[in-house]
């Protein structure tokens, strides 16, 4: 840079004053879009036109709406909306990295259980399912606690063991856990195999070398769309009268509504809720994202002065995600359910 | 630096070691021995099975037939009576231990710095405390020129630098036995230099190295031994100034014009 201008000074006629040889701005007439704006004002008439009709329109009961926006049934339920969500995450973390591991197992019968799991909790419709743990306590009545074709050492009635409430979790947490297999196997495969070879040739064992090499250099690729999880599995919840469980924000509203007769402000009303909670994960996601699709690794910028700090990194070893041996599995782009 | 060890015993022993991967028969029958505190030079082709033979001597590979020993003692295999059993995977991770590998694309873990990089395996596998660990981690990044690099992440560091914080990693473990796959292959002419001066201490400090290199001036001087693979083959080993200068084989004449 300092050598191309000490070469421009040697010819001193042609430079303008700033150093730059610089051309007139262009003033051309910008170019018009009669469409675009005819196309924008008809579409926001027809959306004031919606709103001001919607406000009058006797059906939506907005004084029903106005009243038990803020019911205190509905904000418990949202709290079991919230509560549903967050138990069957975790479940479903839990059990889709081990799934997800089992898959990359070399044992072809883990590798073929976890495929086999896979193959029918992403086969079938989560409704479909819910509706076979509703029906849990009536396929095993009891819960035997014992060596197989002997009399039981323990014997437990299936209702009174497990509630309604934790049936949906784990209704929710199984078909969830498939979903995040997919995407932590995803995950894992996109570490470059030079690292766990690295860590196995320093001694480290499996275990080591998945908890303190593979896992944390995964996350990245997996937190991003595991947000997006947390978000589907909050309208997911909403299934959850297939078991029947009606607490939850949905199941609680229509409750009401039968009571009042009037369904369509409490349909409003746990669309308001529903709306509020997917927007605050849409933010915190907005973050993740941002946050994640940062660089290499987890670098921060060095303090600056230090040693030869100018020499180029381009040798670039850190392999990015997308240089996955295997990424036959886009974990966002799953198909829907 | 060098463990003391039982004397006139090669730190590294291979009698006819052979592995194949399916139908393809990458190592045929080699046999060759490196005695304690030399440096053995490997070159060869490309694909002609060096990186097989390193990854064979830290038994990140299993060996198909042959012996094949470090400090005396059957790689990867037990012997007991007549049969050999296979160790299981603590085992074999303890024999790891002891012997230090650097590799081609350094392989650090980029989400550590350049001191976490060398301190995990000692904290975790060898059970060492923190601040024992992180006193001989700064130590050894002073030795390999990077006192000033300890809380730099991977991605900061030049390929050289890298690469040295990559052999202050594995040094780390105090190995007896240290094996390179082409620590040089990677990384920008004018970073070579750096890491080859670093691999000559150590060479000069009394460590046992095996070193998969195309570097020949670096072979030659200081190799004990160099080793001319092709094909999975030992196709001439002696030493570097013998085989360099005047190469017995019509393979290593062609192989050395190209990389003279
Ligand atoms: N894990 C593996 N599976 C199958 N073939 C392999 C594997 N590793 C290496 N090979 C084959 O073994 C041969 C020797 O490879 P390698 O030892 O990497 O050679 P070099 O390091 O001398 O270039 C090549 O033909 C390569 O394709
Ligand atoms: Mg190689």
């Amino acid at each position: 840079m300092a050598a191309a201008r000490s070469d421009r000074s040697a010819t001193p006629a042609q430079v303008s004053p700033n150093g730059v040889d610089q051309a007139e701005a262009i003033k051309a007439i910008r170019l018009r879009h009669p469409w675009r704006n005819v196309i924008a004002v008809i579409l926001v008439a027809m959306l004031v036109l919606f709103l001001v009709d919607a406000s009058q329109r006797e059906a939506y009961g907005w004084a029903n709406f106005g009243k038990y926006i803020f019911d205190q049934r509905i904000s418990q339920a949202a709290g079991y909306t919230l509560l549903l969500t967050v138990y069957s995450m975790v479940i479903a973390i839990i059990l889709g990295v081990t799934l997800a591991v089992m898959r990359l197992s070399d044992n072809p019968v883990v590798k073929g259980i976890a495929w086999l799991y896979l193959w029918v909790f992403r086969g079938t419709p989560v409704y479909v399912q819910l509706v076979f743990w509703g029906l849990f306590a009536t396929i095993y009545s009891t819960i035997d606690v014992g060596i197989p074709f002997t009399e039981p050492w323990l014997s437990f009635e299936t209702s009174d063991l497990i509630s309604v409430f934790w049936l949906a979790v784990i209704g929710l947490a199984l078909n969830e856990s498939a979903y995040m297999a997919e995407i932590v196997r995803a995950g894992i495969l996109s570490v470059d195999k030079g690292q766990d070879e690295a860590a196995t040739a320093l001694g480290m064992s499996w275990m080591q070398t998945m908890t303190r090499v593979v896992i944390p250099q995964a996350m990245r690729i997996i937190i991003p769309p595991t947000g997006n999880e947390v978000i589907s599995m909050l309208k997911t919840t909403s299934l959850v009268t297939a078991i029947p469980f009606s607490l939850e924000l949905y199941g609680r509203s229509r409750d009401i509504s039968v009571v009042i007769f009037d369904p369509i402000p409490l349909l409003l009303v746990a669309s308001a809720w529903y709306l509020l909670f997917t927007s605050i994960l849409m933010v915190g996601q907005y973050f993740l994202e941002k946050r994640f699709s940062r660089g290499v690794g987890q670098a921060r910028p060095e303090k600056a002065g230090t040693e030869t700090g100018a020499i180029s990194v381009k040798t670039g070893v850190i392999t990015t995600p997308g240089e996955a041996s295997d990424s036959s599995t886009d974990p966002s782009g799953k198909e829907h359910r | 630096m060098t463990n003391a060890t039982t004397s006139g015993a090669p730190m590294v022993h291979a009698d006819r070691v052979s592995k194949s991967f399916g139908s393809n028969e990458v190592l045929k029958s080699i046999s060759l021995s490196v005695p304690q505190g030399e440096v053995m030079c490997l070159v060869g082709p490309s694909g002609s099975g060096k990186s097989t033979f390193l990854r064979c001597i830290n038994h990140l590979e299993n060996v198909d037939a042959g012996r094949l020993s470090v400090d005396g003692v059957l790689v990867g295999y037990e012997e007991r009576g007549d049969k050999l059993y296979e160790l299981k995977p603590r085992e074999a991770a303890r024999q790891r231990r002891d012997i230090g590998m650097v590799f081609q694309r350094f392989n650090l873990f980029p989400h550590m710095t350049a001191l976490e990089n060398i301190i995990e395996a000692p904290i975790r596998v060898n059970r060492v405390k923190k601040d024992a660990a992180m006193a001989k981690g700064r130590e050894l990044l002073a030795q390999v020129g990077l006192a000033e690099k300890e809380d730099a992440y991977p991605a900061h560091l030049s390929g050289g630098q890298q690469q040295r914080v990559a052999i202050a990693r594995a040094l780390a473990m105090e190995p007896k036995l240290m094996l390179f796959d082409e620590p040089t292959s990677a990384l920008d002419p004018e970073l070579v230099g750096e890491v080859l001066d670093v691999m000559k201490g150590l060479a000069e400090s009394g460590m046992t190295m095996i070193v998969v290199t195309h570097e020949m001036g670096f072979a030659r001087e200081v190799a004990d031994q160099l080793v001319f693979m092709d094909g999975g083959v030992v196709v001439e080993s002696g030493d570097p100034d013998e085989v360099l200068g005047n190469p017995q084989h019509e393979r290593t004449r062609a192989f050395l014009s190209k990389v003279l």
